[in-house]
C-alpha cells in the first residue's frame, strides 16, 4: 500500500515538475536570455506570481538561480547588475519582481544548494 | 488630406510636449532624490512604511535593519509615483526596496539579505559610524564570558 502511495506521489511530483519546467513565454525568455549572455552552469527560473495577487498563470513575479564562471571577481551588486541589464527586456515589459541568487560554479558547489522562497506578499503590488 | 496630416502631426507634437515635461520632471525628481539619500547616512525606498510594510521584499529589509537596530529614513514609493520611477533611474536598479548608505546605493532585498548573513553589513554600518546592535550584543556576550 505504501508502495503505490510512493508511486502516486512520484508521479505527482513529476508532473508537477513538468509543469514547472515547461514555463510560460516570459520564462522561457528569461531562461533562453541568461544561459546564453552567461553561459550558465546551472540555470533556475522559478515563476513566483502565485504567491502574489495576480491572475492565475501570470508571469509578474520570478527568482532565478544563476551559476557561471562570468560572476568570478565580481561583486555581488555587479552580478545582480548584470542579470538585470540582461532582462531589461522583460522587467520593462511585465516583470514586477526579480530575485537573484548569483553565484560562481565553486560557490554553488559548496552550497548547501536550498534555495529558499521569496517572503509573502503584503498587497503592494499594482497599489 | 488635410485632416490626413493633422492627424500625423499631433500626436507628433504631443509626443515631444510629453518628452520635454518629463525630462523636467526627471530633473527635479533627480535632485529631490540626490538630497534625500545625501542627507542621511542610511535611506530605503520602499513599499508602505516600516510599520506596515506593503511588500514582503520591503519587510524583509526592514527586519533587518530592526535587527541591527538601525536608524534610516524610509519612503514610501507607493505614495509617490515620481519617486518610485524616479529612484529607479538614478540607481539604475528596476525594482523596489532600494537601500543606500551614506548617498550610495548598496542593493535590494536579495543583497542586503546576504550582507547580513555574511557579517559585511555590520563593517558596511561600522565605515558610516552606525553600530549594530548584532555587534552590541555580542561583545556584551563576550564580556559576560
Amino acid at each position: 500500500m505504501s508502495l503505490s502511495f510512493q508511486h502516486g506521489r512520484l508521479i505527482s511530483d513529476l508532473v508537477t515538475r513538468k509543469m514547472t519546467s515547461l514555463g510560460g513565454v516570459v520564462a522561457n525568455a528569461i531562461k533562453t536570455k541568461l544561459e546564453t549572455a552567461l553561459q550558465t552552469k546551472h540555470l533556475e527560473v522559478i515563476n513566483e506570481s502565485y504567491m502574489h495577487n495576480v491572475p492565475k498563470g501570470a508571469e509578474t513575479h520570478f527568482k532565478v538561480v544563476v551559476v557561471s564562471d562570468k560572476f568570478d571577481g565580481l561583486p555581488l551588486i555587479k552580478r545582480h547588475r548584470l542579470v538585470n541589464d540582461i532582462l531589461q527586456e522583460e522587467l520593462r515589459s511585465g516583470v514586477h519582481a526579480l530575485s537573484i541568487v548569483a553565484k560562481t560554479p565553486q560557490q554553488w558547489d559548496v552550497s548547501d544548494k536550498v534555495i529558499e522562497s521569496s517572503p509573502n506578499c503584503r498587497g503592494g503590488f499594482g497599489k | 488630406m488635410n485632416s490626413l496630416i493633422r492627424r500625423s502631426i499631433y500626436p507628433l507634437y504631443c509626443n515631444n510636449f510629453k518628452i520635454s515635461t518629463r525630462y523636467f520632471a526627471d530633473g527635479a525628481v533627480k535632485e529631490k532624490i540626490d538630497q534625500i539619500v545625501k542627507n542621511n547616512k542610511v535611506v530605503v525606498f520602499m513599499k508602505g512604511i516600516p510599520d506596515a510594510p506593503r511588500c514582503g521584499f520591503s519587510n524583509a529589509v526592514v527586519q533587518i535593519m530592526r535587527m541591527h537596530a538601525v536608524p534610516y529614513e524610509s519612503h514610501d514609493v507607493l505614495s509617490d509615483e515620481n519617486i518610485r520611477q524616479g529612484i529607479k533611474d538614478y540607481s539604475n536598479w528596476p525594482t523596489i526596496p532600494q537601500v543606500f548608505i551614506n548617498g550610495e546605493f548598496v542593493g535590494g532585498c536579495d543583497i542586503m539579505l546576504q550582507m547580513h548573513q555574511s557579517g559585511e553589513l555590520v563593517e558596511e554600518l561600522k565605515k558610516v559610524g552606525i553600530k549594530s546592535a548584532l555587534l552590541t550584543a555580542e561583545e556584551s556576550k563576550k564580556e559576560g564570558a
